[in-house]
Formats: C-alpha cells, sequence, structure tokens
C-alpha cells in the first residue's frame, strides 16, 4: 500500500457523500472475530501472534472478494504511517500502539478494513460515507462469509462469537454512526440527547473512539449490546434513533440562524478568519475552528469552501497527515506553524477554484 | 437490587454492625466509592473485597480465586482484573461467574445472531488443537524439547487434516 498516495486523498469516511451527509458523516460496521484454536491475542505469545497473523495474512490475500485488500504489516510499517491509518479510521489506536506480529488488510477506497492481532485475532470493519448502516452490514456480512469459509471461528452456540472482552459476545458487532452536531453543541442541547442515548442503552464517544473527547463536535452513537439481539436488531435500534438526532440538529440550527443569525455569521466568520490568517495552530483549534466552517458552509453564510473542501481540511491537519504532507517529521511547535501555513495556502487555493 | 442512593443496580453489599445492630447496605459501583467503601481497594485488594462483601459472597469469592482456566491457564482473578478472557475456553470454565455478568452487560444470555457454518463443522477439531498449542507452549517453557517437536507435529498433522478432511 502506497502510504504517500494514501495520505494525498480524503478516504471514503470524510467523501461527504451518500444520504445526510451534511449532519451523518459516515456510518461503519466492526465485526470481532477470533480464531477457535488459538488463545486470544493477550494471552497469545509472540510465536503464536507471528502464526495467526501469517494464516490470516494468506486467508485475506487469497479471498475472493471485490475491492481487493491489500495488506500493511503494522510491525514494520513506521510509526508515522501507523499514525496515518490510525487518523484514516482504518486502524485503531490500540492495534496502532501495540506490539508483536500484527497488520491490517485494506482495501484501495478504504471501505474496508481487517485488523490482525487486535484485541481479538479479527476485527473488519467496513465504513460508508453518510448514512448508510444497512450498506455497511451488507459489505461486512458478505466478507465474514467470505472469510468464514476458511477461517475456523471461535463460536459457541450459546454465546455466539467468542471474544477477548465480554463486551462484544455474541454478535460481535459495533454498529456506530458518526455525526457532526454543532448546533446542538452551541445550544446547549447535546447532554440532553446524551442522556436520551444513555437510556436506550447506546453509547456516544469522541472522534477517534474510547476515551477521546469530541473534538471537532464529532460524535459517534454505537451500540453497547451484543449478545441477546441479532446484527438486524442492533443495526435496526441505531438506524431507527438516527433520523431523531438528524431532526434535533436541524431544528437547533434553524433556530440558531432565525434568532442569533449575527452571532452565528460572526463565529463562523471569525472561525474562518482565524484559519485563513493564524501563524500558529493546534490540531485542536483547528477542529474547533473547521467545525463552525463547517456548519456555516451547511448554513450558507460562507461560499468560499465546499464541504469536501472542508473535510478535507480536518483529514489533512492531523498531525500525521501533516507531517506527511511535509515529507518530514516536526515536533510539536513545528507542527503548529506548518499546519497554519498549510491551512493558509489551502484556504487560498480553495477560494480560487470557487 | 437497586442501590440505596440512586437507581443503579447496586453490586456492593455490606453489613454494618453498630452496636450489636445488624444493618445491611447496598449501593452500586459509583455511590460505593462516593462512601469511600471502594477506595481502599489499592491498599489490600482482598482484605478489602473480603470484608466489604457480604460473608457469602465472600466465600465465593474465596472459590473464585482457585478457579483456573485448564486450556489456558489464566486464572479467574487475572480475567476480572484485566476485563479480557485468555483464550475461547475460559466461557465454559468461567460459565459460573460469567453468566451473570454477561447478563448485567446485555441485559441477554443467548445468542441469537449469525451462525458460521464452517466453524460448528470444525469445532470439535479446534477444541484439540487449542489444547495441543497449550501443551505445545508448556513444554517449550519447561524446555522438554522432545515433547515440543512431538506436539509440534501432531499439531500440524491435525491442521492439515482440518483443512483437507
Amino acid at each position: 500500500m502506497n502510504m504517500d498516495s494514501l495520505t494525498q486523498s480524503n478516504g471514503e469516511w470524510l467523501r461527504a457523500s451518500g444520504p445526510e451527509a451534511d449532519i451523518v458523516i459516515s456510518s461503519r460496521i466492526r465485526l470481532a472475530r477470533n480464531l477457535s484454536s488459538f488463545p486470544f491475542t493477550n494471552r497469545a505469545t509472540t510465536h503464536q501472534k507471528a502464526e495467526i497473523e501469517q494464516s490470516l495474512k494468506a486467508r485475506v490475500e487469497k479471498l475472493d472478494f471485490d475491492p481487493r485488500l491489500e495488506y500493511v504489516n503494522l510491525a514494520a510499517a513506521s510509526p508515522l504511517d501507523r499514525q496515518v491509518l490510525v487518523e484514516r479510521q482504518l486502524v485503531s489506536r490500540e492495534l496502532a500502539n501495540s506490539e508483536g506480529p500484527r497488520g491490517v488488510a485494506v482495501a484501495a477506497n478504504e471501505i474496508i478494513s481487517i485488523m490482525i492481532n487486535e484485541e481479538d485475532h479479527i476485527r473488519m470493519q467496513v465504513i460508508r460515507s453518510g448514512f448508510a448502516l444497512d450498506d455497511a452490514w451488507q459489505d461486512a456480512d458478505r466478507l465474514d462469509d467470505k472469510l468464514e469459509e476458511k477461517v475456523p471461528y471461535a463460536f459457541s452456540e450459546e454465546l455466539g462469537y467468542l471474544t477477548a472482552c465480554p463486551t462484544n459476545v455474541g454478535t460481535g458487532l459495533r454498529a456506530s454512526v458518526m455525526l457532526h452536531l454543532p448546533a446542538l453543541v452551541l445550544s446547549k442541547q447535546i447532554e440532553k440527547v446524551f442522556r436520551a442515548l444513555q437510556k436506550i442503552n447506546l453509547a456516544v464517544r469522541g472522534l477517534y473512539g474510547e476515551g477521546s473527547r469530541a473534538s471537532g463536535d464529532f460524535y459517534q452513537i454505537s451500540n453497547q449490546v451484543t449478545l441477546g439481539k441479532s446484527e438486524t436488531q442492533i443495526i435496526n435500534e441505531i438506524r431507527d434513533v438516527i433520523p431523531q438526532i438528524i431532526a434535533y440538529e436541524r431544528q437547533a440550527r434553524e433556530t440558531l440562524t432565525r434568532d442569533n443569525r449575527p452571532q452565528v455569521l460572526d463565529r463562523v466568520k471569525r472561525a474562518f478568519g482565524t484559519l485563513q490568517n493564524a501563524a500558529m495552530m493546534t490540531s485542536e483549534e483547528t477542529m474547533d475552528l473547521l467545525s463552525s466552517v463547517r456548519l456555516g458552509v451547511n448554513l450558507h453564510l460562507i461560499d468560499d469552501i465546499d464541504i469536501h473542501g472542508v473535510n478535507e481540511l480536518f483529514i489533512h491537519t492531523q498531525p500525521a497527515h501533516l507531517q506527511k504532507l511535509m515529507g518530514k517529521e516536526l515536533d510539536s511547535d513545528e507542527r503548529n506553524s506548518e499546519r497554519a501555513r498549510f491551512l493558509r495556502n489551502r484556504l487560498r487555493e480553495l477560494d480560487g477554484l470557487n | 437490587m437497586k442501590c440505596q442512593t440512586c437507581d443503579e443496580t447496586a453490586t456492593v453489599h455490606m453489613t454494618e454492625i453498630v452496636n450489636g445492630k445488624k444493618r445491611e447496605k447496598h449501593y452500586c459501583q459509583d455511590c460505593a466509592r462516593k462512601q469511600q467503601l471502594l477506595k481502599q481497594q489499592d491498599l489490600n485488594l482482598t482484605a478489602i473485597l473480603q470484608s466489604v462483601i457480604g460473608q457469602n459472597v465472600g466465600e465465593a469469592t474465596k472459590e473464585l480465586a482457585q478457579l483456573t482456566c485448564p486450556t489456558c491457564g489464566i486464572k479467574y482473578m487475572e480475567f476480572k482484573a484485566a476485563g479480557r478472557c485468555g483464550c475461547p475456553d475460559d466461557y465454559v470454565a468461567f460459565r459460573e461467574p460469567l453468566m451473570p455478568l454477561l447478563e448485567r452487560i446485555h441485559r441477554g444470555r443467548r445468542h441469537v445472531g449469525k451462525i458460521p457454518v464452517h466453524a460448528l463443522q470444525h469445532a470439535a477439531a479446534q477444541t484439540v488443537l487449542l489444547d495441543l498449542r497449550q501443551q505445545l507452549r508448556n513444554a517449550v517453557e519447561r524446555e522438554a524439547y522432545e515433547d515440543a517437536a512431538r506436539l509440534r507435529d501432531l499439531i500440524r498433522q491435525k491442521e492439515h487434516a482440518d483443512e483437507h478432511g
């Protein structure tokens, strides 16, 4: 896999297409699977992990599946390349930072990735732009069937797919939808939404998964229950609640532009102005400012840039992407000035295009 | 049972005896921590656990402390501390304490989703392999290389039979 050309593109999850793409960034299905004849990753020796990797890599490469998957040996990859894959949501932070034989098979269009020797031997994910959980599930189900023809999974009739952590046992399925909810944050209604979701057993997390705070007003909503419900039931429960959240966000956006138009316009313009002029910029501040700009574009308050352009800036200003694009490793101060310079230049270019 | 200060499920139960009067208290994890019942765990985990958790549960804890998966050798207490199982067989070995945990997490106790056809056909052979791999690991650890070589050949043979059988 050519990491340099990968870095140039937006990837699937920021493609900004698909249903409700102004609010729903992406839909994701993740399946956890394990080989029945090996201990789980945390208990496997380095030698066993190498065996697991070798056998799964061979299976994945021989898989009769479209799109074709390309294998990246993560133990041999540079820390920067691993970080790029994390920022693109193709590899979990845990897998990138762990040790020993491990890898990921990625489809060129980045819709599919199969992590090997994560917490479970196999973590496959399908990610789709916009609100498209059913499409993602169909792909994941098909991929799982194909892999299962050759790989004996750890499975019990009573408890389903056996996973290292009991919170994943059963279907091993995590369905999640990533939403951009700036108006609910601005109008301080987001807490209310969280509480409602928690009551129906859904989890809310920030952009980069467990433990990360919601930077850029991106929120991931996912199921917690994996045992006692079928895959379709789990997906339906999430799919049914998302339109309500979308409606709340739209309502909040409407109220903002009706009752607080000058304030919102000021916020959006200031954010855009800062991005165009600042000399130092942390990735945290960039995310927050871009979030306001993204809201401004969706509300037609600014037309200097389109959604695709904003999404591209979200990914390209992430620390590892920035260093890849600059072609060198940078310390944190250097990154902050390079990031600011990159944003100034890119916004000028994008403005010229519109 | 619900926590006596909030609506969460109570997981910490204690019996307090003050001036010969017995009083039972039930808290969820969070409230117990607020009451500083759990905070001292860091100091002496086993001792505090025994005193905080009710007496009958205390007995069970002793039994649980000895529970070990025969396949991968992980102790139930190791699983509890890390929250991760060691191998698929743990779900059998730790079934008794695991089922209430699964019910609490999932509010369900039976899989109703997809069934992998291939896995079921090969389940028996795979269990044998899992066991052989642990034996191999033990043999290597005690430097019994002749045993290890024999086990390795056996594993290869079984893998081959399973793939082509």
